[in-house]
């Protein structure tokens, strides 16, 4: 048996055969066929049942994942139909006598070819279509086993390089139990996604893909981010026994779905969720959330070629908001730039991106893409209680600029005769410290806070949070941190506003008795890690962990915070 | 032969999307159906050859149908362009 340490990254035991997602040899020799007959009708067999498989795999994303996503294997599918890529092979085979495997990978890298050397980003990515189902067909001539995530049909866990959203699109609930990564982190693609499923997950553990073969056993800990790789059986039945206290534990926590959250003197504070697109909102309702408190709406952005029209993004605006069914929608309007980038906006690379020309910076200067989503949330917000929020606010110029955009463009709709909702609440994201420092200033303005921590914190602290050598320096308890957030907090109330928060720590069990006390009133996490949170409050006296928050301020080091509150919270 | 003339209205142009949506439809007849955009002329059963034109909105396109239904195949056409927003 072996052991691996890495990220836990979605919560919960999996204890399953290993199933490698993992590129097979494709290579292959150039042959001279003596039938060409024979050799067209092995390549039309192989293209027959690579159609099959696809046309499975869009079924299955089309039902799970919306039609959307779906639209990728269609375009795989009219890739392996297309007469201009079809004749040309058999063509090959037919007058160079070739096997098909080499006419095959030869015509296709001359259509790769053209689209790579297109100057365009959009054409560069067909490439990869056409390579992907080249792939494809290539396993089927070979006979070797193309990993084909869709038609598992055990319980398996997933070992992966990484997982693509085109992998984790093909998923099966039923059979994958968990999955472990070499690389990612806890706010990578596969981590987010591996929490929306409620699937265990383990990732960055550097080198899973080596230490494990098909078929081993596996155990993922996706409590403590531990891999046990073919363990002893005392081992699995140890383990056997804390999946079982783990179901029982959710079990315990899933009659708190109907429950408001109140500490047990009697204080409500709001537990919200981050939701990325309208098809999260299931897993929000099944965990009892009580508000969506981040609409990331980038993703509408991302994994396309072009913009999204305003009806597009209208009627994603619309599903959530209505879908919510008037319970609290706060929407963060395009955050993009640092780390999350958008191919087609052919923006300059930059030195520091995380300190560039991003979020509502680039939206103050690109208004036109501003302007379109702007317009697409003010027509939604009719359906709902919608209430927008900008990102990377630094002054209150900026505030004060997006707002007058805002403004501009409900008169133009009003003008238009669009009924548009009467009050829709404005507030910002507070994650960079000019403007923590400032909240009182911008208190008197905005209608609310939303902290966003996982910046707060990586600006506070210079440390890149994609940088592991620095990570010692991602300190959520450290008191420069917490007073930070006290400032904001109390700048809100004082002008009769709320103040929430919407990075990592606010679904952190450590983290949590803190911002009790510093009297955060809205808290928004992962949807899956609400009940836990609400049952953690259920227990907490506001008044104690205001008396705890108190002295955590006047502390001077992260880990003295850490042992006060493991002490007065009753943390194991 | 039969052909018409089109212009893109779709802000999205003829991409992704629409250009599968516009080569399945082709792919239902017989007739030999072309797509011409800017003098180049690709086959519209292609999905490769549609996208290779990289068609904006605005752009002025042509389809050429030549076969034994090639009425049915350019009403048919103008149909899905129509009901999809992508031209007129």
């Amino acid at each position: 048996m072996s052991f691996l340490q890495g990220i836990a990254a979605s919560s919960g035991i999996a204890i399953a055969k290993a199933y490698r997602l993992v590129e097979p040899d494709l290579s292959f020799e150039k042959k001279t066929v003596e039938d060409a007959a024979a050799e067209i009708n092995r390549f039309q067999a192989a293209l027959s049942t690579s159609k099959q498989e696809l046309d499975a795999i869009r079924e299955k994303a089309n039902k799970e994942l919306g039609a959307d996503k779906a639209a990728i294997f269609e375009a795989h599918l009219l890739v392996l139909s297309d007469p201009e890529l079809i004749a040309p092979i058999e063509d090959k085979i037919n007058t160079e006598s070739v096997n098909a495997e080499v006419a095959l990978k030869e015509t296709t890298d001359m259509f790769i070819n053209m689209f790579e050397s297109m100057d365009n980003e959009y054409m560069q990515e067909r490439a990869a279509d056409i390579r992907d189902v080249t792939k494809r067909v290539l396993s089927h001539l070979l006979g070797v086993h193309l990993a084909n995530p869709s038609m598992i049909s055990e319980e398996v866990v997933v070992v992966a390089e990484d997982l693509t959203p085109s992998d984790t699109a093909q998923l099966n609930r039923q059979f994958v139990k968990g999955f472990t990564t070499d690389i990612g982190g806890r706010t990578s693609h596969s981590a987010i996604m591996a929490r929306s499923l409620e699937i265990p997950a383990v990732v960055g553990t550097k080198k899973v893909t080596q230490e494990i073969s098909n078929g081993d056993l596996v155990i993922v800990d996706g409590l403590k981010g531990e891999i046990h790789i073919n363990p002893t059986p005392e081992v699995v039945e140890s383990y056997k026994k804390v999946a079982a206290e783990y179901e029982e534990q959710k079990a315990e926590w899933a009659k708190l779905v109907n429950e408001k959250t109140v500490s047990s003197d009697g204080v409500h504070v709001e537990l919200a969720a981050n939701i990325g697109t309208p098809n999260d909102l299931e897993g929000v309702t099944s965990n009892g959330g009580e508000a969506v408190g981040l609409y990331r709406t980038e993703f509408l952005y991302m994994g396309r070629d072009q913009l999204p029209t305003e009806d597009e993004q209208f009627e994603s605006y619309k599903a959530v908001l209505e879908g919510m069914k008037g319970k609290p929608v706060v929407v963060r309007t395009l955050d993009i730039g640092g780390d999350k980038e958008l191919p087609y906006l052919e923006l300059p690379k930059e030195m520091n991106p995380f300190l560039g020309f991003r979020a509502i910076r680039l939206c103050l200067e690109e208004t036109g893409i501003f302007r379109t989503q702007l317009r697409a949330l003010l027509r939604a917000s009719s359906y709902g209680n919608l209430k927008i929020m900008f990102p990377m606010i630094a002054t209150l110029n900026e505030f004060r600029a997006a707002k007058a955009l805002l403004e501009e463009e409900k008169a133009n709709l009003t003008a238009e005769g669009v009924t548009v909702a009467d009050k829709i609440e404005l507030g910002i994201m507070v994650e960079i410290p000019s403007t923590a420092v400032l909240a009182d200033q911008f208190a008197k303005e905005v209608d609310f806070f939303s902290i966003g921590t996982n910046d707060l914190i990586q600006y506070t602290m210079a440390a890149d949070r994609m940088n592991e050598r620095v990570s010692y320096l991602y300190q959520p308890y450290n008191p420069s941190i917490l007073r930070l957030v006290k400032m904001v907090i109390d700048a809100a109330h004082k002008e009769g506003k709320w103040a929430g928060m919407c990075g990592e720590m606010a679904g952190d069990e450590t983290a949590i008795p803190l911002l009790l006390g510093l009297g955060l009133d809205e808290f928004s996490m992962s949807a899956t890690s609400i009940l836990k949170a609400r049952s953690q409050i259920l227990s907490l006296s506001k008044k104690e962990m205001e008396e705890l928050a108190e002295k955590a301020l006047q502390m001077s080091t992260t880990e003295e915070v850490m042992e006060a509150v493991k002490a007065a919270a009753k943390l194991s | 032969m039969v052909e018409k003339q089109f212009k893109v209205i779709a802000d999205t142009g003829i991409h992704a999307r629409p250009a599968t949506l516009l080569v399945q439809a082709a792919s239902k007849f017989d007739s030999e159906i072309n797509l011409e955009f800017k003098e180049k002329k690709v086959n519209l059963k292609s999905i490769m050859g549609v996208m290779s034109l990289g068609i904006g909105q605005g752009a002025d396109i042509k389809i050429i149908a030549e076969g034994s239904d090639e009425t049915e195949a350019i009403n048919g056409l103008e149909e899905t362009l129509k009901k999809e927003g992508l031209a007129e």
